[in-house]
């Protein structure tokens, strides 16, 4: 690396007004998040005067924090594990046995990632309702199932190819069926491209609002933007409940981010490999 | 024999589970789509009646609010896939120099693109309407103090700038991973030959990135052009269904008005124009690479 100049010192400066102008948002979220509605009303930038916890245990109950929460983790936890599970599997066979149909499914998948959701959704809902999975977490994972993986099949594909076949056909003499050369000994060798498959999708089912406020309509099922979204439209404007409630629907999510935050920025540069 | 009935158990027990619900998910609402695209269907009764291209004909004939929201989106695309290109790859070139803080920097410019676009756009909503009120107040900037998300031009640009502090982290990581990779001999070698930053920008630096390039736009494109949640939370399309974008028109066609019949016919064209969009971009920019 370079020296540290003058330049790099002005730099430095510049970059971190920058930095604080791109957290001010964060600044008036938390501050006024504690405010009472007077005060957030006549003074929106100031420190609090005094902390109003009253917000958040407000916030809590009325958006159901914790039940939302809880469908959030389910439906994220189990939809990207299958996800990442059946994509790598699907992968390895296509990319070790090159037959003529897997060579077009490959195809077709890569063609499938830039259909819009918009244009299937609206057939999709009636699929999901004629296999009776309306309003169940079921449904909603096995919608993930389908529009998740061809992206992450593509991106295991281009893993799987840069990996010898010596290793594998060494374990075959060894007697090892080919089911467990997968599980044994190719699966271990995919957790970079693993790490990928679920951060990319962890972020996009965490976040999604669309599809499961199409399949989960009753409220018990909310996840946490379906229940921001409501309890939004409800209590508009009254922001000494809404700004506590968006805190709380951001939490997690940053929490994720601080802490795994090395595996998400590799991950994604990982995952923009062209294609 | 036996060894073709092996390579068909290992087939089905590999490919099969995405084979399954790729088709039952993405395949058969694809078709189904199209079939309804040329019917009255209204999403909830059982018969749909055929209707032929007539709703096709409707959305080039008579669906003005579709168009008007198809150039919003158009506007909004050019704008934003632009803006957020320029300030990740301002961020990413910045922050690939010995800077102290830059791990720290790097956190904060990423930091907003784990949120989901509706938390966002509803945080925004308050920065917008409260926190830029204050900011008003307290610097007298006429520029806090404009009617924001008020009226039309005031929403489109909300949307872009919420747009842009969402994904520019994203597509910083792209660009910083891409810079790094740029060999250290050949900017050397153009310093001693005289070549001072800028040229050194231009000449080397953006033709060795360009796949970088290539990817961040193709990304970009797809996201601007499909935005629906900042959308959703941010404006709802207001005032006046001034800032609705295709998706949201798509979205309100079939859940608001139930002409489930139109809204899959614009949900075709809408495919379509993203597939068209984005096979032109990637060829224009993948014939600009180069290799180092």
């Amino acid at each position: 690396m370079k020296r540290y100049t003058g330049r790099t010192l002005i730099l430095e400066i510049g970059m971190v007004l920058v930095s604080l102008v791109f957290l001010a948002p964060f600044y008036f979220l938390f501050v006024n998040s504690v405010k009472p509605f007077g005060e957030i009303m006549s003074d929106a930038a100031s420190w609090p005067q005094v902390f109003q916890w009253e917000n958040y245990s407000k916030a809590w109950s009325l958006t159901r924090f914790p039940e939302a929460f809880t469908n959030s983790l389910v439906i994220t936890v189990i939809g990207v594990a299958l996800i990442a599970l059946i994509s790598c599997m699907a992968a390895y066979r296509m990319v070790r046995a090159n037959t003529l149909f897997n060579q077009i499914f490959l195809l077709v998948l890569v063609a499938a990632m830039v259909v819009p959701f918009q244009t299937i959704m609206m057939p999709l809902i009636r699929v999901i309702s004629e296999l009776n999975l309306m309003n169940t977490k079921a449904g909603l994972i096995i919608s993930y199932l389908g529009l998740s993986t061809p992206m992450a099949v593509f991106l295991f594909h281009g893993f799987v190819k840069s990996i010898p076949l010596e290793i594998e056909e060494a374990a075959t003499v060894d007697g090892t069926t080919r089911i467990g050369v997968f599980f044994r000994i190719v699966l271990p060798m995919l957790k970079p491209m693993i790490m990928t498959v679920v951060v990319l999708n962890t972020l996009a089912i965490w976040n999604d609002y669309l599809l499961p406020s199409l399949i989960l309509q009753k409220p018990d099922l909310r996840t946490i933007p379906l229940a921001t979204f409501s309890f939004f439209s409800e209590y508009t404007k009254q922001w000494d409940l809404a700004l506590p409630a968006l805190v709380l629907g951001i939490t997690p999510i940053i929490v994720f981010f601080l802490f795994l935050q090395r595996y998400i920025v590799e991950g994604i540069a990982a995952g923009s490999v062209k294609g | 024999m036996k060894k073709r009935k092996m390579e068909w158990g290992l087939q089905t027990f590999f490919v099969g589970p995405v084979f399954i619900f790729f088709v039952l998910i993405l395949i058969v609402p694809f078709l189904l789509g199209m079939y309804y695209s040329l019917t009255d269907w209204n999403g909830i009764a059982k018969t749909v009646n055929w209707v032929g291209l007539s709703n096709f004909k409707t959305l080039f004939t008579n669906d003005s609010n579709f168009w008007e929201s198809f150039i919003f989106t158009t506007k909004f695309t050019i704008v934003g896939v632009v803006l957020v290109n320029v300030v990740s790859f301002g961020f990413a070139y910045v922050l690939t120099n010995a800077l102290k803080l830059r791990n720290i920097m790097r956190t904060v410019f990423f930091m907003p693109n784990v949120i989901g676009g509706l938390l966002l756009g509803f945080i925004w909503q308050f920065i917008f309407i409260k926190g830029f009120d204050t900011v008003y107040r307290l610097t007298d900037w006429s520029f806090f103090g404009l009617a924001w998300l008020g009226d039309p031009t005031t929403g489109f640009w909300g949307i872009v700038i919420v747009f842009v502090w969402h994904q520019a982290g994203y597509l910083m990581v792209i660009y910083i991973s891409s810079l790094t990779n740029v060999p250290k001999e050949i900017v050397e070698a153009a310093e001693i030959d005289g070549a001072n930053r800028w040229q050194l920008l231009r000449n080397i630096t953006i033709p060795l990135v360009m796949p970088a390039v290539t990817i961040c736009l193709f990304l970009a494109i797809s996201w601007s052009f499909k935005i629906f949640d900042i959308n959703l939370s941010l404006t709802a399309g207001g005032p006046y269904k001034s800032t609705e974008s295709v998706a949201m028109n798509i979205y309100n066609e079939a859940f608001q008005n139930n002409r489930y019949g139109l809204g899959t016919a614009k949900a075709l064209l809408f495919f379509v124009t993203v597939a068209i969009i984005t096979l032109i971009q990637v060829r224009v920019t993948k014939s600009k690479e180069v290799e180092a």
